[in-house]
Protein backbone atom coordinates (compact mmCIF):
# COMPACT_ATOMS: atom_id res chain seq x y z
CA UNK A 1 0.00 0.00 0.00
CA UNK A 2 1.88 3.19 -0.94
CA UNK A 3 1.60 5.49 1.61
CA UNK A 4 2.49 9.63 1.15
CA UNK A 5 5.41 10.29 3.07
CA UNK A 6 5.36 12.54 6.30
CA UNK A 7 7.39 15.30 6.98
CA UNK A 8 8.58 14.90 10.99
CA UNK A 9 6.10 16.35 13.31
CA UNK A 10 8.60 18.38 15.75
CA UNK A 11 6.47 21.18 17.77
CA UNK A 12 5.45 20.18 21.04
CA UNK A 13 1.95 21.16 21.83
CA UNK A 14 1.59 24.67 24.27
CA UNK A 15 0.93 23.55 27.79
CA UNK A 16 2.55 20.61 27.29
CA UNK A 17 6.07 20.56 27.83
CA UNK A 18 7.29 17.09 28.87
CA UNK A 19 4.93 15.50 25.85
CA UNK A 20 6.41 14.49 22.25
CA UNK A 21 5.62 16.08 19.43
CA UNK A 22 1.50 15.57 19.50
CA UNK A 23 1.62 14.69 15.72
CA UNK A 24 3.97 11.66 16.63
CA UNK A 25 1.33 9.53 18.07
CA UNK A 26 -1.38 9.05 15.47
CA UNK A 27 1.94 8.02 13.35
CA UNK A 28 2.72 5.76 16.00
CA UNK A 29 -0.80 3.83 16.50
CA UNK A 30 -1.45 3.46 12.41
CA UNK A 31 2.09 1.80 12.14
CA UNK A 32 5.53 2.11 14.07
CA UNK A 33 7.28 2.42 10.50
CA UNK A 34 6.43 5.36 8.38
CA UNK A 35 8.04 6.72 5.34
CA UNK A 36 9.16 10.34 5.92
CA UNK A 37 10.04 12.99 3.50
CA UNK A 38 13.09 14.56 5.05
CA UNK A 39 13.78 18.72 4.21
CA UNK A 40 16.45 18.04 2.11
CA UNK A 41 14.18 15.98 -0.55
CA UNK A 42 15.45 12.14 0.78
CA UNK A 43 12.38 10.00 1.44
CA UNK A 44 13.40 7.63 3.64
CA UNK A 45 11.38 6.76 7.27
CA UNK A 46 10.46 7.61 10.60
CA UNK A 47 10.42 5.04 13.36
CA UNK A 48 8.13 5.95 16.30
CA UNK A 49 7.24 2.23 17.76
CA UNK A 50 9.09 1.13 21.12
CA UNK A 51 10.10 -2.58 19.18
CA UNK A 52 10.86 -1.38 15.94
CA UNK A 53 13.48 1.97 17.59
CA UNK A 54 14.89 -1.07 19.34
CA UNK A 55 15.37 -3.44 16.57
CA UNK A 56 16.51 -0.76 14.15
CA UNK A 57 19.58 0.50 16.85
CA UNK A 58 20.54 -3.15 17.98
CA UNK A 59 21.16 -3.76 14.25
CA UNK A 60 24.86 -3.49 12.68
CA UNK A 61 23.02 -3.16 9.30
CA UNK A 62 21.94 0.37 10.06
CA UNK A 63 25.27 2.95 10.40
CA UNK A 64 25.67 6.06 12.54
CA UNK A 65 27.66 7.55 10.39
CA UNK A 66 27.08 11.81 10.01
CA UNK A 67 28.11 11.59 6.46
CA UNK A 68 25.15 9.09 5.79
CA UNK A 69 22.94 10.79 7.66
CA UNK A 70 19.84 13.15 5.68
CA UNK A 71 19.14 15.63 8.65
CA UNK A 72 15.40 15.42 9.57
CA UNK A 73 14.86 19.09 10.41
CA UNK A 74 14.89 22.06 8.41
CA UNK A 75 18.07 24.69 8.81
CA UNK A 76 20.61 21.46 8.64
CA UNK A 77 22.66 21.18 5.63
CA UNK A 78 21.29 20.35 2.05
CA UNK A 79 22.14 16.78 1.43
CA UNK A 80 24.50 14.29 4.28
CA UNK A 81 26.24 16.04 7.46
CA UNK A 82 29.56 16.34 7.56
CA UNK A 83 31.64 13.21 9.15
CA UNK A 84 32.28 12.86 13.20
CA UNK A 85 34.69 14.81 14.40
CA UNK A 86 37.84 13.19 16.00
CA UNK A 87 35.99 11.83 19.29
CA UNK A 88 32.87 11.96 18.47
CA UNK A 89 31.39 8.21 19.15
CA UNK A 90 27.92 8.69 17.94
CA UNK A 91 28.88 8.96 14.77
CA UNK A 92 30.85 6.00 13.88
CA UNK A 93 30.45 2.68 13.08
CA UNK A 94 32.80 -0.35 13.98
CA UNK A 95 35.45 -0.97 14.24
CA UNK A 96 36.72 2.83 15.03
CA UNK A 97 33.62 3.05 17.80
CA UNK A 98 34.25 -0.34 19.03
CA UNK A 99 37.95 0.85 19.46
CA UNK A 100 37.20 4.01 21.10
CA UNK A 101 34.34 2.15 22.58
CA UNK A 102 36.57 0.06 24.84
CA UNK A 103 38.90 2.58 25.27
CA UNK A 104 36.33 4.29 27.11
CA UNK A 105 33.95 2.08 29.06
CA UNK A 106 36.02 0.49 31.54
CA UNK A 107 35.84 3.94 33.03
CA UNK A 108 31.91 3.80 33.11
CA UNK A 109 31.18 0.74 34.84
CA UNK A 110 28.28 0.29 37.15
CA UNK A 111 31.45 -0.33 40.10
CA UNK A 112 33.22 2.57 39.23
CA UNK A 113 30.48 4.84 38.59
CA UNK A 114 28.57 3.88 42.04
CA UNK A 115 32.21 4.55 43.78
CA UNK A 116 31.64 8.53 42.71
CA UNK A 117 28.12 8.55 44.73
CA UNK A 118 30.23 10.16 47.50
CA UNK A 119 31.44 13.07 45.59
CA UNK A 120 27.91 13.66 43.72
CA UNK A 121 26.52 13.80 47.56
CA UNK A 122 28.93 16.27 48.21
CA UNK A 123 28.51 18.53 45.65
CA UNK A 124 24.75 18.44 45.83
CA UNK A 125 25.33 19.08 49.84
CA UNK A 126 27.35 22.21 48.94
CA UNK A 127 24.72 23.47 46.64
CA UNK A 128 21.70 22.93 48.46
CA UNK A 129 23.54 24.79 51.12
CA UNK A 130 24.58 27.65 48.79
CA UNK A 131 20.67 27.17 47.93
CA UNK A 132 19.43 27.76 51.96
CA UNK A 133 21.93 30.69 52.64
CA UNK A 134 20.54 32.38 49.68
CA UNK A 135 16.64 31.84 50.36
CA UNK A 136 14.50 31.66 48.13
CA UNK A 137 13.59 32.38 45.58
CA UNK A 138 15.53 31.65 42.55
CA UNK A 139 16.46 30.27 39.42
CA UNK A 140 17.39 26.06 39.95
CA UNK A 141 18.71 25.55 36.66
CA UNK A 142 21.73 27.84 37.63
CA UNK A 143 21.92 27.18 41.24
CA UNK A 144 21.67 23.42 41.02
CA UNK A 145 20.83 21.56 37.53
CA UNK A 146 24.26 22.88 35.98
CA UNK A 147 26.36 23.42 38.35
CA UNK A 148 26.16 19.45 39.97
CA UNK A 149 27.01 17.71 36.57
CA UNK A 150 29.31 20.27 35.11
CA UNK A 151 31.54 19.84 38.46
CA UNK A 152 30.90 15.66 38.14
CA UNK A 153 31.98 15.85 34.38
CA UNK A 154 35.15 18.28 35.89
CA UNK A 155 36.06 15.58 38.51
CA UNK A 156 35.63 12.43 35.80
CA UNK A 157 38.17 14.43 33.31
CA UNK A 158 40.18 15.93 35.82
CA UNK A 159 39.99 19.25 35.97
CA UNK A 160 41.63 21.14 38.28
CA UNK A 161 40.08 22.66 40.69
CA UNK A 162 41.04 26.45 40.41
CA UNK A 163 40.25 25.81 36.36
CA UNK A 164 36.56 24.28 37.62
CA UNK A 165 34.86 27.90 37.51
CA UNK A 166 36.02 29.34 34.19
CA UNK A 167 35.20 25.42 33.01
CA UNK A 168 31.51 25.78 34.31
CA UNK A 169 31.39 29.19 32.97
CA UNK A 170 32.46 28.49 29.54
CA UNK A 171 30.02 25.41 29.47
CA UNK A 172 27.32 27.47 30.26
CA UNK A 173 27.64 29.96 27.53
CA UNK A 174 28.24 27.07 25.24
CA UNK A 175 24.58 24.85 26.04
CA UNK A 176 22.57 28.41 26.56
CA UNK A 177 20.34 29.00 23.83
CA UNK A 178 20.42 32.53 25.04
CA UNK A 179 23.45 33.48 23.97
CA UNK A 180 24.17 33.69 20.00
CA UNK A 181 25.52 30.72 17.92
CA UNK A 182 28.43 33.03 17.48
CA UNK A 183 29.35 33.19 21.17
CA UNK A 184 28.65 29.42 21.54
CA UNK A 185 31.31 28.51 19.06
CA UNK A 186 33.91 30.75 20.74
CA UNK A 187 33.02 29.32 23.91
CA UNK A 188 33.04 25.50 22.71
CA UNK A 189 36.50 26.54 21.33
CA UNK A 190 37.85 28.03 24.15
CA UNK A 191 36.89 24.65 26.09
CA UNK A 192 38.43 22.02 23.75
CA UNK A 193 41.20 24.08 23.57
CA UNK A 194 41.02 24.00 27.80
CA UNK A 195 40.83 20.37 27.56
CA UNK A 196 43.68 19.76 24.56
CA UNK A 197 45.98 22.01 27.33
CA UNK A 198 44.63 19.46 30.31
CA UNK A 199 45.92 16.72 28.02
CA UNK A 200 49.33 17.99 27.67
CA UNK A 201 49.80 18.83 31.38
CA UNK A 202 48.42 15.39 32.13
CA UNK A 203 50.86 13.44 29.74
CA UNK A 204 53.71 15.06 31.75
CA UNK A 205 52.04 14.26 34.97
CA UNK A 206 49.64 11.34 34.36
CA UNK A 207 46.86 12.02 37.16
CA UNK A 208 44.25 9.16 38.29
CA UNK A 209 41.41 10.55 36.18
CA UNK A 210 39.94 9.67 32.96
CA UNK A 211 42.30 11.73 30.90
CA UNK A 212 45.08 10.53 32.85
CA UNK A 213 44.76 7.17 32.69
CA UNK A 214 44.21 7.75 28.71
CA UNK A 215 47.06 9.15 28.18
CA UNK A 216 48.49 5.52 28.80
CA UNK A 217 46.98 4.12 25.70
CA UNK A 218 48.12 4.84 21.91
CA UNK A 219 45.04 7.62 21.46
CA UNK A 220 46.81 10.78 20.55
CA UNK A 221 46.03 14.17 21.84
CA UNK A 222 44.29 15.28 18.99
CA UNK A 223 42.22 12.06 19.94
CA UNK A 224 42.12 12.71 23.83
CA UNK A 225 40.99 16.48 23.48
CA UNK A 226 38.20 15.69 21.29
CA UNK A 227 37.16 12.84 23.39
CA UNK A 228 37.48 14.77 26.68
CA UNK A 229 35.59 17.76 24.53
CA UNK A 230 32.73 15.05 23.45
CA UNK A 231 32.58 13.82 27.48
CA UNK A 232 31.51 17.06 28.00
CA UNK A 233 29.44 18.21 25.39
CA UNK A 234 27.12 14.46 25.55
CA UNK A 235 27.09 14.91 29.17
CA UNK A 236 26.73 17.84 30.79
CA UNK A 237 23.92 19.47 28.93
CA UNK A 238 21.76 16.37 28.87
CA UNK A 239 22.20 15.47 32.88
CA UNK A 240 21.52 19.26 33.72
CA UNK A 241 18.35 19.02 31.32
CA UNK A 242 17.43 15.99 33.42
CA UNK A 243 17.70 17.96 36.50
CA UNK A 244 15.72 20.57 35.41
CA UNK A 245 12.92 19.54 33.80
CA UNK A 246 12.59 16.24 36.20
CA UNK A 247 12.15 18.55 38.58
CA UNK A 248 9.52 20.63 36.70
CA UNK A 249 7.47 17.94 36.06
CA UNK A 250 7.83 16.47 39.72
CA UNK A 251 6.31 19.68 41.03
CA UNK A 252 3.52 19.90 38.13
CA UNK A 253 2.22 16.54 39.27
CA UNK A 254 0.96 16.41 42.85
CA UNK A 255 1.85 13.62 44.83
CA UNK A 256 4.96 12.62 42.82
CA UNK A 257 7.86 13.65 44.76
CA UNK A 258 6.75 11.20 48.11
CA UNK A 259 8.60 8.55 45.32
CA UNK A 260 11.98 10.51 45.97
CA UNK A 261 11.74 10.64 49.54
CA UNK A 262 10.93 6.72 50.05
CA UNK A 263 14.40 5.49 49.87
CA UNK A 264 17.08 4.42 47.07
CA UNK A 265 14.46 1.12 45.71
CA UNK A 266 12.11 4.10 45.20
CA UNK A 267 14.05 6.83 43.87
CA UNK A 268 15.98 4.59 41.50
CA UNK A 269 12.63 3.67 40.08
CA UNK A 270 11.72 7.02 40.21
CA UNK A 271 14.67 8.34 38.03
CA UNK A 272 14.05 5.73 35.05
CA UNK A 273 10.42 6.50 34.84
CA UNK A 274 12.01 10.35 34.54
CA UNK A 275 13.98 9.17 31.99
CA UNK A 276 10.99 7.50 30.21
CA UNK A 277 8.40 10.21 30.40
CA UNK A 278 11.20 13.15 29.39
CA UNK A 279 13.07 11.31 26.85
CA UNK A 280 15.20 14.17 26.77
CA UNK A 281 17.00 12.71 23.71
CA UNK A 282 14.37 12.83 21.91
CA UNK A 283 15.44 12.00 18.26
CA UNK A 284 18.01 9.73 16.48
CA UNK A 285 19.02 8.56 13.90
CA UNK A 286 20.44 5.87 11.32
CA UNK A 287 20.97 4.95 7.83
CA UNK A 288 20.63 1.46 6.05
CA UNK A 289 23.46 0.25 4.41
CA UNK A 290 21.82 -2.85 3.01
CA UNK A 291 18.28 -3.44 2.48
CA UNK A 292 16.80 -4.55 4.78
CA UNK A 293 13.09 -5.84 6.31
CA UNK A 294 11.89 -4.17 9.15
CA UNK A 295 8.54 -4.50 10.38
CA UNK A 296 7.48 -6.38 7.22
CA UNK A 297 8.73 -3.28 5.06
CA UNK A 298 11.28 -2.71 3.07
CA UNK A 299 14.20 -0.02 3.87
CA UNK A 300 16.65 0.40 0.55
CA UNK A 301 20.66 0.89 0.93
CA UNK A 302 20.93 4.63 1.82
CA UNK A 303 17.56 5.50 3.53
CA UNK A 304 17.48 7.67 6.27
CA UNK A 305 15.52 5.92 9.61
CA UNK A 306 14.55 8.97 11.97
CA UNK A 307 14.47 7.84 15.42
CA UNK A 308 11.61 9.07 17.57
CA UNK A 309 12.76 8.16 21.08
CA UNK A 310 9.92 10.59 22.62
CA UNK A 311 7.54 8.43 20.36
CA UNK A 312 8.68 5.06 21.24
CA UNK A 313 9.02 5.52 25.20
CA UNK A 314 5.19 6.61 24.78
CA UNK A 315 4.42 3.38 23.27
CA UNK A 316 1.39 1.15 24.73
CA UNK A 317 2.38 -1.96 23.23
CA UNK A 318 5.11 -1.58 25.71
CA UNK A 319 4.50 0.68 28.42
CA UNK A 320 0.64 0.60 29.77
CA UNK A 321 -0.55 4.07 30.17
CA UNK A 322 2.19 5.56 28.76
CA UNK A 323 1.33 9.35 29.06
CA UNK A 324 1.10 8.93 32.82
CA UNK A 325 4.09 10.34 34.74
CA UNK A 326 3.78 7.24 37.53
CA UNK A 327 7.28 7.41 39.80
CA UNK A 328 6.05 4.09 41.18
CA UNK A 329 6.12 1.81 37.53
CA UNK A 330 8.85 0.04 36.23
CA UNK A 331 9.81 1.71 33.51
CA UNK A 332 12.90 0.07 32.61
CA UNK A 333 13.46 -1.06 28.76
CA UNK A 334 12.98 2.68 28.28
CA UNK A 335 15.31 3.95 24.91
CA UNK A 336 15.53 7.39 27.01
CA UNK A 337 20.11 6.24 26.63
CA UNK A 338 19.45 4.62 23.12
CA UNK A 339 20.04 1.09 22.14
CA UNK A 340 22.55 -0.84 20.69
CA UNK A 341 26.14 -0.41 20.69
CA UNK A 342 26.07 3.41 21.01
CA UNK A 343 23.82 2.96 24.38
CA UNK A 344 24.86 5.76 26.06
CA UNK A 345 28.24 5.23 27.72
CA UNK A 346 27.68 8.02 30.67
CA UNK A 347 24.25 6.04 31.42
CA UNK A 348 25.68 5.01 34.65
CA UNK A 349 27.50 8.23 35.85
CA UNK A 350 23.59 9.58 34.59
CA UNK A 351 22.09 7.21 36.67
CA UNK A 352 24.04 7.94 40.08
CA UNK A 353 23.91 11.60 39.84
CA UNK A 354 20.02 11.73 39.24
CA UNK A 355 19.68 9.16 41.80
CA UNK A 356 21.76 11.50 44.06
CA UNK A 357 20.69 14.73 43.17
CA UNK A 358 16.87 14.74 43.21
CA UNK A 359 16.09 13.02 46.09
CA UNK A 360 18.26 15.35 47.71
CA UNK A 361 16.76 18.54 46.54
CA UNK A 362 13.00 17.38 47.28
CA UNK A 363 14.35 16.32 50.88
CA UNK A 364 15.99 19.36 52.03
CA UNK A 365 13.31 21.19 50.43
CA UNK A 366 10.04 19.30 50.91
CA UNK A 367 7.82 22.84 50.20
CA UNK A 368 9.83 23.32 46.87
CA UNK A 369 7.34 24.88 44.46
CA UNK A 370 7.47 26.88 41.23
CA UNK A 371 7.78 30.61 41.68
CA UNK A 372 5.78 31.39 38.59
CA UNK A 373 2.65 29.89 36.73
CA UNK A 374 4.01 26.71 34.73
CA UNK A 375 3.61 28.10 31.47
CA UNK A 376 6.07 30.93 32.37
CA UNK A 377 8.67 28.32 32.69
CA UNK A 378 11.22 29.20 29.48
CA UNK A 379 11.60 25.82 27.62
CA UNK A 380 14.41 25.49 25.04
CA UNK A 381 12.89 25.30 21.69
CA UNK A 382 14.53 23.38 18.24
CA UNK A 383 17.23 22.02 20.59
CA UNK A 384 18.62 18.37 20.44
CA UNK A 385 18.41 17.71 23.96
CA UNK A 386 15.02 18.76 25.54
CA UNK A 387 15.21 21.45 28.33
CA UNK A 388 14.50 24.52 29.82
CA UNK A 389 16.42 27.67 30.00
CA UNK A 390 15.32 29.09 33.43
CA UNK A 391 13.30 27.17 36.36
CA UNK A 392 12.33 29.53 39.24
CA UNK A 393 11.48 27.91 42.83
CA UNK A 394 10.48 28.76 45.79
CA UNK A 395 10.28 27.35 48.93
CA UNK A 396 9.04 28.28 52.78
CA UNK A 397 12.07 29.15 55.27
CA UNK A 398 11.97 27.46 58.30
CA UNK B 1 8.83 -17.85 40.38
CA UNK B 2 10.57 -18.72 37.57
CA UNK B 3 13.07 -21.13 37.10
CA UNK B 4 16.78 -22.08 37.36
CA UNK B 5 18.31 -20.14 34.09
CA UNK B 6 21.42 -21.18 31.82
CA UNK B 7 23.51 -18.36 30.95
CA UNK B 8 26.16 -17.59 27.93
CA UNK B 9 27.45 -14.22 27.13
CA UNK B 10 29.23 -13.23 23.70
CA UNK B 11 31.92 -10.69 24.55
CA UNK B 12 32.96 -10.17 21.42
CA UNK B 13 29.01 -8.39 21.30
CA UNK B 14 29.54 -6.94 24.52
CA UNK B 15 29.18 -3.14 24.22
CA UNK B 16 29.96 -2.16 27.98
CA UNK B 17 26.87 -0.72 28.69
CA UNK B 18 27.02 -2.46 32.31
CA UNK B 19 22.89 -2.68 31.82
CA UNK B 20 23.73 -6.59 32.95
CA UNK B 21 25.61 -5.47 36.43
CA UNK B 22 23.11 -2.75 37.22
CA UNK B 23 19.86 -5.31 36.98
CA UNK B 24 21.61 -8.55 38.10
CA UNK B 25 24.39 -7.90 40.23
CA UNK B 26 24.99 -11.31 41.96
CA UNK B 27 25.13 -12.79 38.22
CA UNK B 28 27.09 -9.93 36.33
CA UNK B 29 30.10 -7.46 36.18
CA UNK B 30 32.25 -5.52 33.86
CA UNK B 31 35.60 -5.71 33.69
CA UNK B 32 37.31 -3.25 34.65
CA UNK B 33 39.37 -2.60 31.63
CA UNK B 34 37.33 -2.69 28.56
CA UNK B 35 34.18 -2.06 30.79
CA UNK B 36 33.33 -5.48 29.05
CA UNK B 37 30.66 -8.54 30.60
CA UNK B 38 32.14 -11.03 33.49
CA UNK B 39 29.41 -13.78 33.68
CA UNK B 40 29.90 -14.32 37.98
CA UNK B 41 27.17 -17.16 37.89
CA UNK B 42 26.37 -18.94 34.39
CA UNK B 43 23.83 -20.96 36.54
CA UNK B 44 21.81 -18.65 38.86
CA UNK B 45 19.74 -21.27 40.71
CA UNK B 46 15.62 -20.85 40.20
CA UNK B 47 14.79 -17.34 42.31
CA UNK B 48 15.44 -13.71 42.58
CA UNK B 49 19.17 -13.78 40.81
CA UNK B 50 17.71 -15.90 38.13
CA UNK B 51 14.61 -14.18 37.53
CA UNK B 52 17.24 -11.01 37.15
CA UNK B 53 18.94 -12.44 34.74
CA UNK B 54 16.79 -12.93 32.47
CA UNK B 55 15.44 -9.76 32.42
CA UNK B 56 19.67 -8.53 32.08
CA UNK B 57 18.98 -10.76 29.16
CA UNK B 58 16.56 -8.75 27.78
CA UNK B 59 17.67 -5.54 28.21
CA UNK B 60 21.22 -6.15 26.99
CA UNK B 61 21.56 -3.71 23.81
CA UNK B 62 24.07 -5.63 22.28
CA UNK B 63 22.35 -8.60 22.27
CA UNK B 64 25.44 -10.33 24.07
CA UNK B 65 23.39 -12.38 26.80
CA UNK B 66 21.95 -15.63 25.83
CA UNK B 67 19.40 -17.21 29.06
CA UNK B 68 17.57 -19.86 28.57
CA UNK B 69 15.88 -22.55 31.00
CA UNK B 70 18.40 -24.09 33.81
CA UNK B 71 18.74 -27.57 34.27
CA UNK B 72 16.19 -28.31 37.23
CA UNK B 73 18.88 -28.91 39.58
CA UNK B 74 17.30 -27.98 42.57
CA UNK B 75 14.63 -30.84 41.40
CA UNK B 76 16.61 -33.66 40.41
CA UNK B 77 18.84 -33.49 43.93
CA UNK B 78 15.70 -32.82 46.21
CA UNK B 79 14.06 -36.02 47.83
CA UNK B 80 10.56 -37.42 46.95
CA UNK B 81 7.98 -35.91 49.28
CA UNK B 82 5.54 -38.00 51.31
CA UNK B 83 2.83 -38.50 48.90
CA UNK B 84 5.03 -37.91 45.72
CA UNK B 85 3.99 -34.38 44.96
CA UNK B 86 6.13 -32.52 42.73
C1 LIG C 1 20.45 11.77 31.56
C2 LIG C 1 21.49 12.04 30.88
C3 LIG C 1 21.83 11.46 29.54
C4 LIG C 1 21.02 11.10 28.50
C5 LIG C 1 19.50 11.17 28.42
C6 LIG C 1 21.89 10.58 27.45
C7 LIG C 1 21.42 10.07 26.23
C8 LIG C 1 22.22 9.45 25.31
C9 LIG C 1 21.73 8.77 24.12
C10 LIG C 1 20.28 8.64 23.70
C11 LIG C 1 22.81 8.28 23.45
C12 LIG C 1 22.79 7.42 22.17
C13 LIG C 1 23.07 8.19 20.94
C14 LIG C 1 22.98 7.32 19.70
O1 LIG C 1 22.48 6.19 19.72
O2 LIG C 1 23.41 7.80 18.65
C15 LIG C 1 23.98 8.66 24.20
C16 LIG C 1 25.29 8.39 23.82
C17 LIG C 1 26.39 8.80 24.54
N1 LIG C 1 26.40 9.42 25.77
FE1 LIG C 1 24.79 9.95 26.86
N2 LIG C 1 23.18 10.65 27.86
C18 LIG C 1 23.20 11.17 29.14
C19 LIG C 1 24.31 11.40 29.93
C20 LIG C 1 25.60 11.14 29.56
C21 LIG C 1 26.77 11.35 30.40
C22 LIG C 1 26.74 11.81 31.85
C23 LIG C 1 27.87 11.04 29.64
C24 LIG C 1 29.33 11.04 29.96
C25 LIG C 1 29.94 11.70 30.83
C26 LIG C 1 27.38 10.61 28.34
C27 LIG C 1 28.18 10.20 27.29
C28 LIG C 1 27.72 9.62 26.13
C29 LIG C 1 28.59 9.11 25.10
C30 LIG C 1 30.11 9.11 25.10
C31 LIG C 1 27.76 8.60 24.09
C32 LIG C 1 28.19 7.97 22.78
C33 LIG C 1 28.24 6.48 22.93
C34 LIG C 1 28.53 5.75 21.64
O3 LIG C 1 28.24 6.27 20.55
O4 LIG C 1 29.07 4.65 21.73
N3 LIG C 1 26.01 10.69 28.33
N4 LIG C 1 23.60 9.35 25.33
S1 LIG D 1 24.24 -5.44 29.19
FE1 LIG D 1 25.11 -6.43 27.38
S2 LIG D 1 26.34 -4.85 26.40
FE2 LIG D 1 25.92 -4.14 28.46
S3 LIG D 1 27.72 -4.80 29.65
FE3 LIG D 1 26.15 -6.39 29.86
S4 LIG D 1 26.59 -7.86 28.22
FE4 LIG D 1 27.73 -6.00 27.73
Amino acid sequence: MPQEPVRLPHERAAGCPFDPPPGLAPLRDRRPLTRMRYPDGHVGWLATGHATVRAITADPRFSSRYELMHPPLPGGPDGPLPPAPVGDLTGMDAPEHTRYRRLLAGRFTVRRMRRLADRVERITTRHLDAMERRGPALDLVEAYAHPVPALMICELLGVPEAEQDLFIRRSATVFDPGSSPEEQVAAYIRLTECVRELVVAKREHPTDDLLGDLTGTDLTDEELAGIGGFLLAAGLDTTAAMIGLGTFAVLTHPGQAAALRAGPESADRAVEELLRYLSIAHTGARTALEDVTVDGQLVRAGETVTLAIGAANRDPARFPDPDTLDLDRRATGHLAFGHGAHQCLGQQLARVELRVALPALFTRFPSLRLAVPPEEVPLRVNTSVHGLLRLPVTWDER
Amino acid sequence: MTGPVELRVDRDRCAGSGMCALTAPEVFDQDDEDGRVLLLDARPPAGPAATAAREAAGLCPAGAITARPGPEGGQRWSRPTPGGVR
